[in-house]
C-alpha cells in the first residue's frame, strides 16, 4: 500500500470516526508526522534517567531535607539519593514530601495507590476503598471502539455507568 | 522434590502449548512485598537478615498446601554456584539473587509455575509463570498466594503509596507483568524497532530473555510494565491482554505473512540453514544455539519444517544452557568441552548421531 500523500510505502494506518463515519488514512511515517503529528515523536525518557536527572537536579542545592534522617533505619535523604534504594517502610513517611514528586514522575503522574489493599487481621488501620478510575475506563472504551472490539466496548460502557452511579 | 530432579524435565511454562504460543512464550506476574516492622534489606544487619529469612521461610512452608503443590525451599546462601545458575536459567530466581550474599532463598512449587524469592531487593518477590498468554490465570493464582501469605505475614502498606518497596519505582501495587515474546519475523523485516518505540511510548520496558540488564538474544523479548502506582492490577493486566500484546502479535503475524508471500526462499534459507547448523555442528555456543533455535521455531510455526515439535525446541533452549548442560553431563565443563557437549546434546535431540 502506498502513502496517500506521497508515493512512499504507507506504514501508518489510521482509522478515525467522524460524525459516525469511518475514515481510513494510509500514510508513510514522515507524512503521518507532518500531517497528523503521529510517529517520529520522541520516546518517553526511561524511568532510571528521570530518577537520575531528578536526583542530580536536587543534589546541587543546599536543601534542608539533606540533613533529615529516618529514625527507624537511620538513612538520610542524601544517602537514598545516592543509592536509589530506601532503608525501611518508615522512610515513606519521613521523606514523604521529598519522595512524592519523584514517585509521581516515575509513575506517569500518579500520586495515590489504587488497587489491592491488604485485609489485615486485627488491624485497626482503615484501608482506602478501591477507586474505579473512570478516565482510564473511558480511554479503554475509546480504544476498544477503535479496535472494533464491540463486545469489550459494551462491557466497558457498563463498567463506566456503574462507577459513575456509585 | 529436589533441585537435581529439575534438570531432567522442563517446567510447565516451557511446554509450549499455552494460548498464542506461536508468538507468546510465557506470561509472568510478580509482586514485591515487604514485612512490616523490618528494615528493607540494604539496611539489615546480618542477624536481622537471618531472622527475616527464617520468618518468611517458616510462613511459606506453613501454608504450602494452600498455594503451591510440591513446594520445596532452596537455601541459596548454602547452594553451590551451579545450582543457583540452574535456577536462573529456569527463570525461578533473578541473576542478582543468584550472586548476592547473605541469608536468602527461593521457594518453588506447582511444577515451577510458582516461585517466591526471599530477601531479594524486597523481602518477598512472588512470581507466577505460565506458558503462552495466560495473564488473567496468572493474576488469579498470584493474588491467592498473596492472600495466603498475608494471613501469615504483615506486609508494609501505606494508605497513600500502597505496598511499600525498597525502590520507589515498584511502590503501589508492586506488580510487574511481563510477557515473553518470540518475534523473529519482525526482526527479519527490520520492523522490530517500531515495536520498541511503541512500547516506550506506552511506558513499557523491553528486555532480553533474562530480564533486567540482559540483551535480547535469538529474537526473544520480554515486555513489561514500569508504572506500578495509580493503576489497579486488573487494569494493567487487561491493558496487556487486550491492547499491548494483541497489537504486537498482529505485527508479528503480518511480518510472517510478508515473509511467506514475498520472501519465501529467503525465509526457507534461514530456517534450513539453522536446521543444518544444529544437525551438523560439533561445537556450538549457547548464543548460536539460541539464534538457530529461534529460526527453527519460526520455521516449524510457519509450516516450513516438519517433524519437530515446539516442545522439543523449548527443551533444547533450556537444556543447552551452561548449568543445565553441566548437570546433565554430571561434570564441570568449560570452553571447547562444553561447546562440544552442547553440540552432541542438540544432535541427539534432533535424531542425528
Amino acid at each position: 500500500m502506498k502513502c496517500e500523500n506521497c508515493n512512499n510505502p504507507a506504514t501508518v494506518h489510521l482509522t478515525e470516526i467522524k460524525a459516525g463515519k469511518k475514515i481510513e488514512k494510509h500514510l508513510c511515517e514522515s507524512c503521518a508526522a507532518a500531517l497528523e503529528g503521529i510517529g517520529n515523536a520522541k520516546g518517553h525518557t526511561p524511568i532510571n534517567e528521570l530518577l537520575t536527572n531528578f536526583v542530580m537536579a536536587q543534589s546541587g542545592g543546599a536543601l534542608k531535607e539533606q540533613t533529615s534522617t529516618c529514625e527507624t533505619c537511620g538513612i538520610t535523604w542524601a544517602e537514598f539519593r545516592q543509592s536509589g534504594v530506601l532503608g525501611c517502610a518508615n522512610d515513606y513517611r519521613t521523606f514523604e514530601k521529598e519522595l512524592a514528586p519523584l514517585i509521581q514522575r516515575a509513575h506517569e503522574g500518579a500520586t495515590h495507590h489504587v488497587g489491592k489493599v491488604p485485609t489485615r487481621r486485627g488491624s485497626t488501620t482503615l484501608a482506602p476503598k478501591r477507586r474505579v478510575d473512570t478516565d482510564k475506563l473511558k480511554k479503554d472504551l475509546q480504544r476498544a471502539i477503535e479496535a472494533e472490539d464491540y463486545e469489550r466496548a459494551a462491557k466497558l460502557r457498563d463498567q463506566i455507568r456503574t462507577a459513575e452511579n456509585a | 522434590m529436589k533441585l537435581n530432579d529439575l534438570t531432567s524435565r522442563a517446567g510447565e511454562w516451557l511446554r509450549g502449548n499455552g494460548p498464542m504460543s506461536e508468538v507468546v512464550i510465557s506470561s509472568r506476574i510478580r509482586l514485591a512485598r515487604n514485612v512490616a516492622g523490618h528494615n528493607f534489606l540494604s539496611r539489615c544487619s546480618r542477624a536481622q537478615r537471618n531472622s527475616l529469612e527464617t520468618k518468611i521461610r517458616t510462613a511459606l512452608l506453613a501454608e504450602t498446601d494452600q498455594f503451591a503443590k510440591g513446594l520445596f525451599y532452596v537455601d541459596l546462601a548454602d547452594a553451590p554456584e551451579i545450582d543457583r545458575q540452574l535456577l536462573v536459567e529456569r527463570h525461578l530466581i533473578s541473576k542478582p539473587h543468584a550472586t548476592a550474599e547473605g541469608a536468602r532463598g527461593v521457594a518453588v512449587g506447582e511444577e515451577e509455575s510458582v516461585s517466591v524469592m526471599v530477601n531479594e531487593e524486597d523481602h518477598l518477590r512472588i512470581q507466577v509463570l505460565k506458558s503462552g498468554l495466560q495473564l488473567e490465570e496468572a493474576w488469579e493464582q498470584i493474588n491467592q498466594i498473596d492472600d495466603v501469605l498475608e494471613s501469615q505475614l504483615d506486609f508494609a502498606f501505606h494508605p497513600r503509596f500502597g505496598y511499600l518497596t525498597a525502590c520507589p519505582t515498584n511502590v503501589g501495587t508492586g506488580i510487574r507483568v511481563s510477557v515473553m515474546l518470540h518475534l523473529p519475523a519482525l526482526k527479519l523485516t527490520g520492523e522490530i524497532e517500531k515495536v520498541f518505540r511503541a512500547a516506550k511510548d506506552m511506558k513499557l520496558a523491553v528486555r532480553g530473555l533474562y530480564g533486567e540488564g540482559t540483551e535480547a538474544t535469538g529474537d526473544f523479548y520480554q515486555i513489561s510494565n514500569q508504572t506500578t502506582l495509580g493503576k489497579v492490577e486488573e487494569d494493567i493486566i487487561q491493558d496487556f491482554k487486550h491492547v499491548v500484546i494483541p497489537k504486537i502479535i498482529d505485527y508479528e503475524h503480518h511480518a510472517r505473512r510478508t515473509l511467506l508471500n514475498e520472501r519465501l526462499t529467503a525465509l526457507d534459507d534461514k530456517v534450513h540453514r539453522a536446521y543444518g547448523v544444529l544437525r551438523a555442528a560439533r561445537m556450538i555456543t549457547s548464543e548460536e544455539v539460541l539464534l538457530m533455535l529461534s529460526h527453527l521455531r519460526m520455521g516449524v510455526n510457519l509450516g516450513r519444517l516438519q517433524g519437530i515439535e515446539i516442545r522439543t525446541i523449548n527443551e533444547m533452549l533450556l537444556m543447552s544452557q551452561p548449568a543445565h548442560l553441566q548437570k546433565l553431563m554430571g561434570k564441570k565443563l568449560e570452553g571447547d568441552a562444553r561447546r562440544a557437549a552442547r553440540a552432541d546434546f542438540i544432535r541427539k535431540k534432533l535424531g542425528v548421531a
